[in-house]
């Protein structure tokens, strides 16, 4: 039941980036295949059937955050460590007042 | 693809973008399709041919339509709308074109028949041209399409003519 849990959580960069790579090559397949189908059969309907199937398929495997879209997580670092490390001050710019000078 | 939802809408409009180039390639694979249709019509008999009270000739008649359109259909057709018109030259009109019958095929099966009929409009000329005059019959068939492009073509049956008197 733990992959069902991590479906509330979104998908780390690399997930994203499968996603959207699988979401697109499965939905041009499953239109050629629907196309050949269609032609080869002669009819019309079977190749809207085959391309609804392959949209369907192709959302449940692309659309929720499967376990496999997070094996590279980003770890953000820890709120009591982030403490430890001061931020770096930003210095006003004096380059103006030497050229004055 | 940062959310559920975003993923859903790029899968939908893409996914509809898909189809409507699917929908356009299946009306072009509709140019590769070579018909060679047939038909033939008979005049079996001149009902009546009468000059209506308004001074417009009329008349009825009985065909025997027989056509052989099974090779005008694809796997994109929808269905086929042909319809017989009778075409002849008046002085006043280069050309008139009467609607006689028509009808819809819904399937390749039924594209091949032949129907004994008298015609399903009346046929009404503007004037009283009639007499004596040759005219045209022609099948006209729309091929209409699941998706796309309608093609319409026609085979023109010359030879027939009414008769010299009314009956």
């Amino acid at each position: 039941m733990t992959s069902f849990r991590s479906l509330r959580f979104h998908m780390d960069w690399q997930g994203q980036k499968l996603a959207e790579q699988i979401m697109q090559m499965m939905l041009l397949v499953s239109a050629v295949i629907a196309f050949v189908a269609g032609y080869v059969l002669g009819s019309f309907q079977m190749m809207m059937i085959v391309y609804a199937g392959g949209v369907t398929l192709t959302a449940l495997i692309t659309v929720p955050n499967w376990p496999f879209f997070n094996h590279h997580p980003l770890n953000w670092l820890d709120p009591s460590e982030a403490e430890k490390h001061p931020k770096p001050q930003v210095t006003v710019s004096s380059k103006k007042k030497g050229t004055k000078k | 693809m940062h959310s559920f939802g975003y993923r859903l809408n790029g899968l939908l409009t893409f996914s509809l973008t898909i189809l409507a180039i699917m929908c356009a390639i299946t009306s072009l694979s509709d140019n590769l399709n070579t018909p060679s249709p047939s038909a033939e019509i008979q005049i079996m008999n001149i009902n009546w041919f009468q000059k209506q009270p308004q001074g417009n000739d009329e008349v009825s008649l009985t065909m025997n339509i027989s056509a052989d359109l099974q090779s005008l259909f694809t796997w994109n057709t929808k269905q086929l709308f042909i319809f017989v018109a009778a075409e002849y030259e008046t002085p006043k009109n280069s050309l008139n074109q009467v609607s006689l019958w028509d009808a819809i095929i819904p399937a390749k099966e039924h594209a091949k028949f032949w129907i004994h009929t008298s015609n399903k409009y009346r046929f009404v000329d503007q004037g009283n041209n009639l007499r004596g005059k040759e005219f045209n019959l022609t099948l006209h068939w729309h091929v209409m399409p699941k998706t796309g492009k309608m093609f319409a073509d026609k085979i023109v049956l010359t030879g027939y003519s009414f008769p010299e008197e009314y009956r």
